[in-house]
């Protein structure tokens, strides 16, 4: 093929991995292609992060409504959900920000390709892939980024059919709203789909293998938030495992075993969450011997896999599964690339969770249970919103802030949130973790009166019995 | 036109120090080399000249103050022909009033020089004292000057950028700040760096201290008639002063020297080099350094690390070359030198060399390591015995490649022949296995063949 365009770097998925290092690499003087076989903005902005947050606030706002009486506003007449709605808003979201994504790549200057991309075969001086869109072509790049993203994942005699068993793709474009609904895994995605479709009006009921729910974050967190579900009307099963799952023509019947004891839970449909795995098939990893460990892609620090020439970066390379953690994966990848100065690998623990049921959870860093298991000696600072005066304003009391510190340091090794905005909060210890603040300077700084973020600076006081206000 | 006199620094360290006496009085006249005061640190007590010619206008800084700070100023000369009562009575631009300069000057808690590691907290200490000391309500313009002069004296050069549990983990350890080189954005220092040094172990960090002590000792000569070119340290010179003079002082080295043939590694290379693809060519050195590996491999005894409770050894050559760098050197590691070919290590060596150069080496590129080759052959140099990189165990310095008359077979011959010396650190490594160790080496450079297998 000697028409085969060439490319300094090719970038495999557009997702918010790959169109970030894209534009990343555009302004370090590369000449780049994304190759996308859907819409730009990957699962995350497409099927993921953003339309899930449209519903979410659909859910949030037909629960405020039902407390509108607490304010003295009353109305009258029934609160309706029109569905068809509901989720054509939650597309249109997704759309307009696709669009955005598009006229970035055109403003940076970033070929995008449409289509399917393989790697063919080493050429001199790089790579040579097959790209089958509307026509088959292929192109070449000296360095090839494979941001390919990840899946649901599947357990045989499970498999998700669409319409009773569902994934999240499926469960965000629901046509009709079910009765009852049964949500395997209680990572962040299971809780979310459980929150919103308990706003709906849905009977939800939660089963989790692990002893708890939203097992990742810290137990305390994930107490308060078993609680304060099962306050809201969802039914949690933990340490449950799921034996098997029948179809009738109506519904669907699990059964679960807990305690050695089996139990059926039939519902109208079925959302399995129970995690995620890399997608690694049909780019022709395995001809060039790019490796692979448990349906991911290996990589050292800087994105690198252990062909020359190829790096990863994203959900394809591993967990934690996060948009902006494969973002700035994606900027290290190829800083490094080029041989920027000041290229570090991403540093673990700073890396921030986000969970957007209600109440949302928010973290970073170091779980208690982890802190201890890792040696350090720990201060711990608690300080629940109920004693926060803006919190107790805006009628969303409910929640707690925790903080652990390094004894021996005062270094910040993680914070747990839970409770209204805590999403929006948590960027505040992420600052104070890259910036490695210890709990002198958190104290020192003056947060702004009356705000729930108050609650930050009473946890680290209180992690050196120094909070004033509880 | 009035001169300022500015406390003059004693080293470049020091941020303030006692001004013990004067030898002159106020509206003495004094020529330019007149010795008109006295000052002194806990370390050294230094006289201050005039620079010009002039009447001493005014002493600002009366004899036996503590604190003063660096550059602030301490007397205003008025120069020939001047009128003496007109530069008192207008004070120059950082001229204030006595008795506020003379408090700003002393800070009540320290009349210490400044550690480097506390510097920029004492700076803020020394900001916040103003008003709660000094501050008079009638005496607000003087405070307003005097806070510009205490930011004028401690310039933005001297302060160490680190965060703040960097400072804390260093002072935890004491650790000196500005001995260490920050990693962080614009060479901020931050909690790697400090966890880098102390998991090095203490030696360095109590050379580190050896070394900021000793700075201080140095006799000063500021006094002298040439003064000469004082280049402050960079983070770069201080490293390998610390390091080098840390092997120096505390490995016990040894030396071994062997003559090696290289006529045959010579035409080795030629071939290799026809038969290389398009822009690999091999040098000499490459081959030395595989050559090395091979010996390490072959005597893993001496590719390990003398640590404070025991030795510890390396199955791959990770072997470091000395690479000479604008304002000094540095040593990138090539990892797992054993592993490979001499086209790959060729295009390794070439790549890490010129990222050196450029200043472009990673942190990782450029720690860790077994063993060390130094080579000044390029600069004709016959033979040379190199420091010890710490906490290595053996440095090989290697010297030119050059025809020499040598006895083969009972008659005389000429041979290309290349001296190589052993440095080895007697802890680790004894002279026996340190010989045996070059005896491998000279074999393997002199039957190239052999280390290709």
């Amino acid at each position: 093929m000697t028409d085969s365009q060439k490319f300094d770097l090719i970038v495999i998925g557009g997702g918010p991995g790959g169109y970030v290092g894209a534009i990343r690499a555009s302004q370090l003087g590369q000449k780049v292609a994304v190759i996308e076989k859907e819409n730009l903005g990957g699962v995350c902005l497409n099927w993921g992060c953003i339309p899930t947050k449209a519903l979410l606030r659909a859910a949030e706002l037909k629960n405020n409504i039902s407390h509108l009486s607490e304010f003295g506003i009353e109305i009258e007449g029934s609160v309706n959900i029109n569905l068809e709605k509901v989720v054509a808003r939650s597309r249109q979201v997704a759309e307009r920000l696709s669009g955005g994504v598009s006229h970035l790549m055109k403003k940076h200057k970033v070929t995008v390709i449409k289509g399917v991309a393989k790697i063919n075969k080493k050429i001199s001086g790089g790579w040579q892939i097959a790209v089958e869109g509307e026509r088959k072509s292929t192109v070449e790049a000296t360095n090839i980024m494979l941001a390919t993203g990840a899946r649901a994942r599947q357990i045989p005699s499970m498999e998700a059919d669409g319409d009773k068993i569902v994934t999240y793709r499926d469960a965000m474009v629901p046509k009709t709203m079910p009765k009852s609904l049964m949500v395997v895994g209680s990572g962040a995605i299971g809780i979310e789909f459980a929150s919103f479709y308990n706003d709906m009006g849905v009977d939800v009921t939660i089963v989790e293998a692990m002893d708890r729910i939203l097992n990742v974050e810290d137990r305390e967190i994930s107490d308060l938030a078993h609680k304060s579900f099962e306050k809201r009307g969802i039914k949690i099963h933990t340490s449950a495992k799921l034996e098997a799952i029948t179809k009738s023509k109506n519904d669907v019947t699990a059964t679960i075993t807990i305690a050695g004891k089996q139990q059926k839970i039939t519902s109208d449909r079925v959302i399995m969450a129970v995690g995620i795995i890399g997608n690694t098939e049909n780019i022709g990893l395995e001809k060039i011997g790019v490796k692979t460990e448990k349906g991911h892609i290996v990589t050292n620090g800087f994105g690198a896999t252990n062909v020359a020439g190829i790096f990863a970066i994203g959900d394809v390379t591993g967990p934690p599964w996060l948009a902006h953690k494969a973002s700035h994966e994606a900027i290290i990848c190829v800083e490094a690339m080029t041989n920027q100065s000041d290229v570090h690998p991403i540093a673990e623990n700073s890396v921030p969770g986000c969970t957007y049921c209600r109440p949302q959870i928010a973290s970073i860093g170091l779980t208690e249970d982890n802190a201890k298991a890792e040696g350090y000696e720990i201060k711990v600072g608690r300080f629940p919103l109920l004693a926060n005066g803006k919190a107790i304003a805006m009628g969303e009391d409910e929640g707690l802030v925790k903080t652990i510190f390094c004894s021996k340091t005062g270094a910040l090794l993680g914070a747990h949130l839970i409770g209204a905005e805590v999403t929006e909060m948590i960027q505040g210890y992420a600052i104070a973790r890259t910036l490695e603040t210890t709990e002198a300077e958190l104290m020192h700084t003056i947060f702004p009166h009356p705000t729930i973020s108050e609650a930050m600076h009473e946890s680290v006081l209180d992690a050196f019995d120094r909070a004033i206000h509880f | 036109m009035a001169i300022d006199i500015l406390m003059p620094a004693l080293s470049p360290t020091m941020t303030e120090g006692i001004l013990s006496k004067w030898l002159v009085k106020q509206g003495d006249e004094v020529r330019s080399g007149d010795v008109i005061a006295e000052i002194e640190t806990d370390k050294a007590t230094m006289e201050v000249e005039a620079i010009e010619d002039g009447v001493l206008a005014k002493i600002i800084v009366n004899e036996g103050t503590e604190g003063v700070a660096v550059n602030s100023v301490i007397a205003v000369l008025a120069e020939d022909g001047e009128n003496i009562s007109e530069v008192s009575d207008t004070p120059t631009d950082s001229n204030i009033k006595e008795d506020v300069k003379k408090d700003v000057s002393m800070p009540a808690n320290d009349s210490k020089p400044a550690n480097e590691s506390k510097k920029a907290s004492d700076d803020s200490a020394l900001k916040n004292e103003i008003p709660a000391t000094n501050q008079t309500p009638t005496d607000a313009s003087s405070t307003t000057q005097a806070s510009k002069d205490i930011n004028d004296t401690n310039p933005q050069k001297d302060r160490v950028f680190a965060t703040p549990l960097a400072r804390r983990l260093a002072a935890q350890d004491g650790i000196d700040l500005a001995q260490v080189n920050g990693t962080g954005p614009h060479g901020r220092i931050i909690e790697r760096d400090i966890l880098s040094i102390i998991e090095s172990g203490d030696n360095v960090k109590s050379a580190d201290r050896a070394l900021s002590a000793d700075t201080q000792k140095v006799p000063q000569q500021i006094g002298s008639s040439n003064e000469g070119r004082f280049v402050p340290h960079t983070a770069m010179r201080r490293t390998i002063a610390s390091r080098l003079q840390f092997s120096k002082q505390t490995a016990p080295h040894f030396y071994l020297t062997v003559e090696c043939s290289i006529d045959r590694l010579l035409e080795n290379r030629a071939q290799l080099n026809e038969m290389a693809p398009e822009g690999v060519k091999i040098s000499v050195n490459d081959m030395i350094i595989r050559a090395s590996a091979m010996a390490l491999q072959k005597r893993p005894d001496v590719n390990g690390w003398f640590e404070e409770d025991g030795c510890r050894y390396f199955d791959t050559a990770d072997i470091c070359m000395a690479v000479a760098v604008k304002g000094g050197l540095i040593t990138p590691v090539i990892r797992s030198v054993e592993k490979l070919g001499l086209a790959e290590l060729s295009q390794i060596t070439k790549d890490l060399a010129s990222r050196a150069r450029e200043g472009k080496l990673k942190p990782e590129e450029y720690t860790g390591g077994g063993f060390t080759i130094s080579n000044l052959g390029m600069f004709g140099i016959k033979e040379f015995a190199a420091v010890i990189n710490p906490p290595q165990s053996a440095i090989l310095a290697i010297g030119a490649g050059e025809q020499r008359a040598i006895v083969k077979d009972g008659e005389l011959a000429v041979a290309t022949m290349m001296n190589v010396t052993l440095s080895a650190d007697h802890r680790i490594v004894d002279g026996a296995l340190g010989a045996e160790w070059l005896q491998l080496f000279k074999g393997f450079v002199e039957n190239p063949v052999t280390m290709l297998i």
